[in-house]
């Protein structure tokens, strides 16, 4: 058998190695293991394949999936990813590094987590980021717990309605065993009471509505609870912050800001908040520094939030983050600046309001919710929202996704051209044409 | 090169930026900033900088880290093996498909998932797999919920305590926390195993189960696992697996043969995806066959999607080339590696426990500290930070919390003899130094891009964030 390539030991090695350890075979290490739990069989598992065996196996099941111009949001969005930023993060200083926790020779990590710390704090308003967590719908549901922690002797939770799908059942989830009750609720502040802990509201709701938070932090604080905003961060950009509607803790999935679908992951959640909460928000975070000779460098600090610390006091029990994630959407960020965020908001906004319009006109659709919205919308099908959804995806569109109360998504990120658009229409004037015969 | 020191906000300039836009479909008027109160009326404080700005400063800053392909990481419980190059090439295949599309447009990823879970049953023993999971700590979280289903679905609602031995990891008896479970500490007996003695009086019809990492986080098997098997599943509870410690046992034996119910896998450890400086990881939680039932009520439901679907193709991949043939070696090979360092240092470090360890062990500080009157002596951070100079990555340290000088070794299989013994000769040297003068350890590191920094000072005046004015 021929060795493998990343396993360099030769006979020879493994010779010397057991004569220094002072035992004659390998199954001599595991003398201490009770012998009848020892696997003596055969693994179920293939031969073992070359490397271009592995990449031949790997795009045959890649061919097995269908390629889709994707039109749809509901929580991943599908905007561009700029050349720079894989190039960047394969770099592996970056990639094969672990958690920084020897600051001295992990300062590109802590600089660009602060970085990253610095942008959300940016595009939120608040004061204090957290190095990420796994991902948006995770996020809410740390968020919740922090609610819980930094209010007395409160233990409800209201979550939205109008909150993804994605995010709310995690929330349940988490919430069942949380210690805390969890009540979702199509009229959140109609529900407060002294004792709920937060509010968690969207700030761009799952039909892609902006929401209009008018009033909202001032009713959630007067009945002495905290407000938690879910937030697009490509879109707070161009949208009034989570800190100037008043928010106590805002939170989000940073998948918008260039990181490719991916089937769903690896993405990741951000969360931000008043400075106050600072010692109850989980996660890493990193801070400014001085060492010994005067320079500024950064480290790991609040430590004592966390689980390798405090263990069951902890306020979560989140170790490893997102952390190269992080460093995506910092040079996704870097890159766009506040104009190219503008102007993706933009593009975005032109192309999903065209797409309204030129849909509305087919004369198969009615309009749906009021409200402004940026690249994600809603219509109410005047035909089989299911059989439409269908008709589009054998024509190699993901469109037109049916929702919970049977309206039909659609999402248009800056990717999307105008032929995609035009074609995308045609298709549903087609299905409207074979609907009619 | 002199030390690199800036934000990338500290290279903007207004006007300047790195990346182009299309302009989108449509003459709609674009009505942000005009005034209506959900716009922002201010950009927010993002950088202004040109591409190569960008290209360069995150190539610098990567230059001021240290990972796996650059030296030798013996960062115990974290299993920094090297990550084969490949894995890296393939999650690109999915880079377009959205999480929600229909399944009959997803067929290769849902094969691919359900590979990884055949793989995965056939390494750990156990039945079925979530992938939803994305680190582990997450896998934990998960693993408890499916515990306290199975229990709620028997309507056996009394378990709300778990037993956790002192050697956990921290993150045992936060996800039991989170999940509403009391963690009761079992204490480890002289040896650093769980004594089954020790263990009897806590067992009762309030167990919901015990989270094990075995081999523990000395490295050690705890050798009288089939005694708390029964004991445990004799009093009601269940078994968890924490995966963290996987890697000396793959290929050899397997945490469902041993009795446990529920496991976590790290992928980013045992099945070499990168660390990614801090994650992405992945998690899955795999159960035996009773357990079905619960995991399904669970499976999806702690994660937006489908978990960090590429972390799962990178490891699915490292699995291939691994096969059943070179499989049996991984955990051997690992293990032998930690041996051979602990034999050949044993001399100049205090080993609290002297038996065969798995794929890690952990020393209790210096024998010869150099420590005498009014000279302090060297300690476990002073020899991690003399480490560094040398051109290695530093032990885990002061943990476990057993001991006070821990500094928790592990090679992995990826590294050749002739790394682990320039590692063995750096650390005899850092030894002799100690013994002649501490204050060389104790200034270290000396060659690193920055010296010790002052975390205290750090953590009572925390600045957290870029202000154009600190």
């Amino acid at each position: 058998m021929a060795q493998l390539p990343f396993f360099p030991h030769t006979q020879e090695d493994v010779a010397r190695m057991l004569e220094r350890v002072g035992l004659s075979s390998l199954q001599e290490l595991y003398s201490d293991v009770p012998q009848e739990f020892l696997y003596r069989g055969e693994y179920d598992l293939p031969s073992a394949l070359s490397e271009s065996e592995v990449k031949a196996s790997l795009e045959a099941f890649a061919a097995r999936n269908r390629k889709l111009t994707v039109f749809v949001g509901q929580g991943a969005y599908d905007h561009y990813t700029p050349s720079v930023i894989p190039a960047l993060c394969a770099r592996s200083e970056f990639l094969t590094a672990y958690t920084p926790y020897q600051c001295e020779i992990s300062q590109g990590t802590l600089r660009y987590i602060f970085e990253f710390q610095s942008m959300i704090c940016a595009l939120t308003g608040l004061d204090v980021a957290n190095a990420s967590v796994y991902d948006g719908a995770t996020a809410a549901a740390e968020a919740a717990r922090m609610c819980v922690a930094s209010t007395r002797k409160r233990n409800r939770i209201i979550a939205s309605e109008g909150l993804l799908p994605c995010v709310r059942k995690v929330l349940e989830a988490y919430a069942r065993y949380g210690g805390y009750e969890l009540l979702v609720s199509d009229h959140p502040l109609d529900a407060l009471d002294a004792n709920v802990a937060g509010v968690i509201l969207p700030s761009i709701d799952r039909s892609g509505a902006i929401v209009d938070l008018e009033g909202a932090a001032d009713a959630v604080h007067t009945a002495g609870a905290l407000l938690v905003l879910y937030c697009d961060p490509s879109a707070l950009a161009v949208l009034r912050s989570p800190a100037d509607w008043g928010a106590d803790i805002a939170i989000g999935d940073a998948q918008p800001l260039g990181m490719p679908l991916s089937y769903g992951g690896p993405y990741a959640g951000f969360m931000a908040c008043r400075e106050a909460l600072m010692r109850k928000l989980p996660g890493r975070i990193v801070g400014q520094a001085r060492d010994a000779q005067g320079h500024r460098c950064f480290v790991l600090t609040l430590q004592a939030r966390e689980q390798h610390i405090r263990r069951e006091k902890a306020t979560s029990n989140i170790c490893s983050n997102e952390s190269l994630m992080a460093l995506w959407a910092t040079i996704y960020l870097s890159l766009m600046g506040p104009e190219g965020m503008k102007e993706l908001n933009a593009a975005c906004y032109r192309s999903s309001h065209y797409l309204r319009e030129r849909l509305l006109s087919t004369g198969l659709f009615e309009a749906a919710e009021p409200g402004g919205f940026i690249k994600e919308f809603v219509l109410r099908p005047r035909t089989d929202a299911s059989r439409l959804h269908k008709y589009l995806l054998d024509k190699g569109f993901f469109a037109a996704l049916p929702t919970e109360e049977g309206r039909v998504s659609f999402c248009v990120t800056e990717r999307r051209t105008k032929e995609e658009i035009d074609a995308l229409v045609s298709a549903v004037e087609q299905f409207a044409e074979e609907e009619g015969r | 090169m002199s030390y690199y020191e800036k934000l990338i906000f500290e290279l903007s300039k207004p006007g300047r930026r790195g990346a182009a836009v299309p302009s989108g479909t449509g003459e709609v008027k674009v009505p942000f900033g005009d005034g209506a109160k959900c716009w922002r009326s201010e950009a927010p404080a993002l950088p202004e900088v040109s591409e190569p700005d960008v290209v360069r400063h995150y190539t610098r800053l990567s230059q001021l880290n240290f990972g796996v392909d650059g030296g030798f990481y013996p960062l115990g419980s974290c299993t920094m093996k090297y990550n084969p190059k490949v894995c890296e090439d393939v999650p690109a295949l999915f880079a377009g498909l959205h999480p929600l599309q229909d399944e009959e447009t997803t067929a290769g990823a849902r094969e691919l998932l359900s590979g990884a879970e055949r793989f995965l049953c056939a390494l750990t023993g156990m039945k079925h797999f979530t992938f939803s999971p994305c680190a582990g700590a997450h896998g934990e979280l998960t693993g408890l919920m499916i515990i306290r289903r199975y229990h709620e679905m028997r309507g056996d609602t009394a378990r709300t305590r778990i037993l956790v031995p002192d050697s956990a990891h921290g993150t045992n008896p936060a996800s039991a926390a989170i999940c509403g479970l009391e963690p009761v500490t079992v204490p480890s007996g002289p040896d650093g195993l769980v004594d089954p003695e020790a263990l009897r009086p806590l067992l009762g019809p309030d167990i919901a189960g015990i989270m094990l990492t075995n081999p523990n986080t000395l490295g050690l098997f705890e050798k009288h696992i089939k005694e708390i098997a029964e004991l445990v599943h004799g009093c009601g509870g269940l078994l968890y697996y924490d995966g963290a410690n996987l890697n000396p046992l793959v290929g050899v034996l397997r945490p469902g043969d041993m009795g446990f119910d529920v496991m976590h896998v790290n992928l980013h450890k045992t099945f070499s995806t990168p660390h990614g400086g801090g994650g992405p990881g992945s998690g899955p939680v795999g159960v035996c066959e009773a357990l079905k039932d619960a995991l399904a009520q669970v499976d999806g439901k702690v994660s937006a999607f489908h978990g960090n679907f590429g972390v799962i193709v990178r490891a699915y991949a490292y699995i291939l080339m691994l096969g059943r043939e070179h499989v049996k070696e991984l955990g051997p090979f690992a293990t032998l590696a930690a041996n051979y360092i602990k034999e050949s240092l044993r001399d100049k470090f205090k080993l609290p426990i002297d038996s065969v360890c798995k794929h890690e062990f952990v020393f209790d500080g210096l024998i010869d500290d150099g420590g005498r009157e009014g000279v302090p002596a060297a300690t476990t951070l002073d020899v991690a930070k003399r480490m560094l100079d040398y051109g290695f990555h530093a032990p885990t340290i002061y943990f476990p919390l057993l001991f006070h000088q821990s500094m928790m070794i592990e090679p992995t299989e990826t590294e050749s003899l002739e790394t682990l013994d320039e590692c063995i000769a750096v650390l005899r040297k850092i030894a002799d130094e100690a013994a002649v003068d501490p204050s060389l350890l104790k200034s270290a590191p000396h060659n690193t891009p920055i010296g010790r920094p002052d975390e205290t000072e750090a953590a009572r005046h925390p600045i957290l964030k870029f202000t154009a004015e600190a």
